[in-house]
């Protein structure tokens, strides 16, 4: 145990208490479940009508999966450009030409700050404004996504190149190398192999970050969850649930492929 | 810009919502993420469970998911009302959708302050005669505090620009009254997301600074 630091590793009688103890916490989480029980039964929440559904087929083909392959097609597309975004900025942002870093860290530092749904509502219902076009849903979160995940994966890409020891690029210099080849042949590919547990973290934070897509109407899995699924068989509460424990699955599983690939 | 000089008034009440909402959420993350630390670190197996699950489980849903559950869940559906006046319950709710969220992130940073403490601070409390609830509230939460100042600010400045989502609950702050404003004055649809982009940064710069400042006050020499 990592914390056995806070307290003496009991004896006898110690475990004899802290048994009990931990008998005494279950039963108050029982009894607050319970409470959620009742409430739930007050409210008809377990009604079957409102969980049956979760497990027909075509609500499985029409809202879920659907709705799946719309959240993983706005965060597998935001997650690539961003990572162009990050590794252009990123690398600008280290550059010797004041007129290049500058700006790249006035782009870098603005996208940080500005909440992602002020970007998505900018590009969706400001777009025909700016440009004379109604953009898409999809272009508008993906459009959002890739600015803020892309300014904060250049930050990780900048921490993962400074990190590196100066050796690496002296040895690469000393070489002959030009600049560019040293960033790119020597530099990234070592950064990027260091960074790749905050990349996969970066990765969950923007799968999360593309629900935002159901406020501008965009068909991803929160969405056709609460307003499809829910909308038809008027059950939130279920479909909240098992829409929560598939993110859950996903993170989870990127979240084991982080570690891993961490201690690689 | 005239839109924005225009509308000053109604777009500083949007701020004013976005900053009660960060005040009564950032509080009652601290506590709640304190607590969560707290039961992570317990000797009970049941206590660290739940706090486990619990943590998982915010962390890993979306921001808008857990208010939406909160709004249209706990509030429609479960009848939680926290007020008559509709936009009060809903500011509430959509408060407790934001702590619930972010004090899974306020535990997970504690907990990482915990391990920078080292073990010669709960041994020497425990030699004194200290239990487990005073050794942890006396000696090393206040010092795992002091080291993830910095983290925690981070964690605030997020949850400033997350209260944004609370619209999904019904709550009027600054992300819908920028909507409101581009569609009436397409016109000026740059300026007016200049604007409200800007009042974010003047919002979160100052937390920067202040968080960045207490955490080189607070750390501890080691």
């Amino acid at each position: 145990m990592s914390y056995s630091n806070l307290y003496e590793r009991p004896g006898p009688r110690g475990i004899l208490r802290n048994r009990v103890l931990a008998a005494a916490v279950a039963v108050v989480l029982l009894a607050l479940a319970y409470l959620v029980y009742v409430r739930f039964d007050e409210k008809e929440q377990w009604a079957a009508a409102k969980w049956t559904p979760l497990l027909r087929a075509d609500v499985w083909s029409t809202f879920i999966l659907p709705g799946l392959a719309g959240t993983l097609g706005a965060a597998v597309t935001g997650v690539v450009l961003a990572g162009l975004f990050g590794l252009a900025f990123g690398t600008a942002r280290m550059s010797e030409h004041r007129w290049i870093r500058v700006p790249a860290a006035t782009v870098v530092e603005f996208f940080r700050s500005v909440p992602l749904l002020l970007l998505i509502f900018f590009a969706f219902f400001g777009s025909y404004a700016v440009l004379g076009v109604n953009i898409s849903a999809f272009t508008a979160v993906v459009f959002g996504l890739t600015l803020y995940n892309g300014s904060v994966i250049a930050e990780i890409v900048r921490a993962g190149v400074l990190s590196l020891p100066r050796g690496q690029s002296e040895a690469a210099y000393a070489m002959g190398m030009r600049k560019g080849q040293v960033m790119r042949l020597v530099l990234l590919p070592q950064a990027i192999k260091a960074m790749l547990p905050a990349l996969v973290s970066q990765f969950i934070v923007l799968l999360k970050d593309s629900a935002l897509g159901l406020i501008v109407g965009y068909d991803e899995l929160v969405d056709r969850g609460l307003n499809g699924i829910a909308a038809n068989f008027s059950n939130v509460i279920p479909a909240a649930i098992l829409i929560a424990g598939i993110f859950i699955l996903i993170n989870l599983s990127l979240d084991r492929l982080a570690h891993r690939l961490g201690r690689r | 810009m005239e839109a924005l000089l225009f509308e000053r008034d109604t777009i500083l009440a949007a701020f004013w919502m976005t900053v009660r909402l960060t005040a009564v959420s950032a509080l009652g993350s601290l506590v709640l993420g304190t607590l969560l630390a707290a039961m992570r670190v317990a000797p009970l197996t049941t206590l660290r469970g739940a706090a486990n699950v619990y943590v998982t489980v915010a962390r890993n849903t979306p921001l808008t998911l857990v208010l939406l559950f909160t709004g249209l869940g706990i509030g429609a559906n479960l009848g939680l009302t926290l007020s008559d006046d509709l936009a009060t319950n809903n500011f509430w709710l959509a408060c407790i959708g934001l702590t619930a969220y972010t004090a899974a992130f306020v535990c997970e940073a504690l907990r990482s302050g915990l391990n920078t403490v080292p073990v010669g601070q709960a041994e020497a409390a425990r030699s004194l005669g200290l239990g487990f609830v005073k050794t942890l509230a006396l000696i090393t939460l206040p010092q795992a505090f002091r080291a993830v100042v910095a983290p925690l600010g981070s964690i605030m400045i997020a949850l400033t620009k997350n209260t944004t989502i609370a619209l999904v609950v019904g709550v009027s702050e600054a992300s819908v009254r920028m909507r409101e404003m581009i569609e009436t004055y397409g016109d000026q649809v740059i300026e007016i997301f200049l604007g409200f982009a800007a009042g974010f940064v003047l919002l979160c710069l100052p937390m920067g600074l202040l968080f960045g400042w207490l955490s080189r006050r607070m750390a501890v020499s080691r």
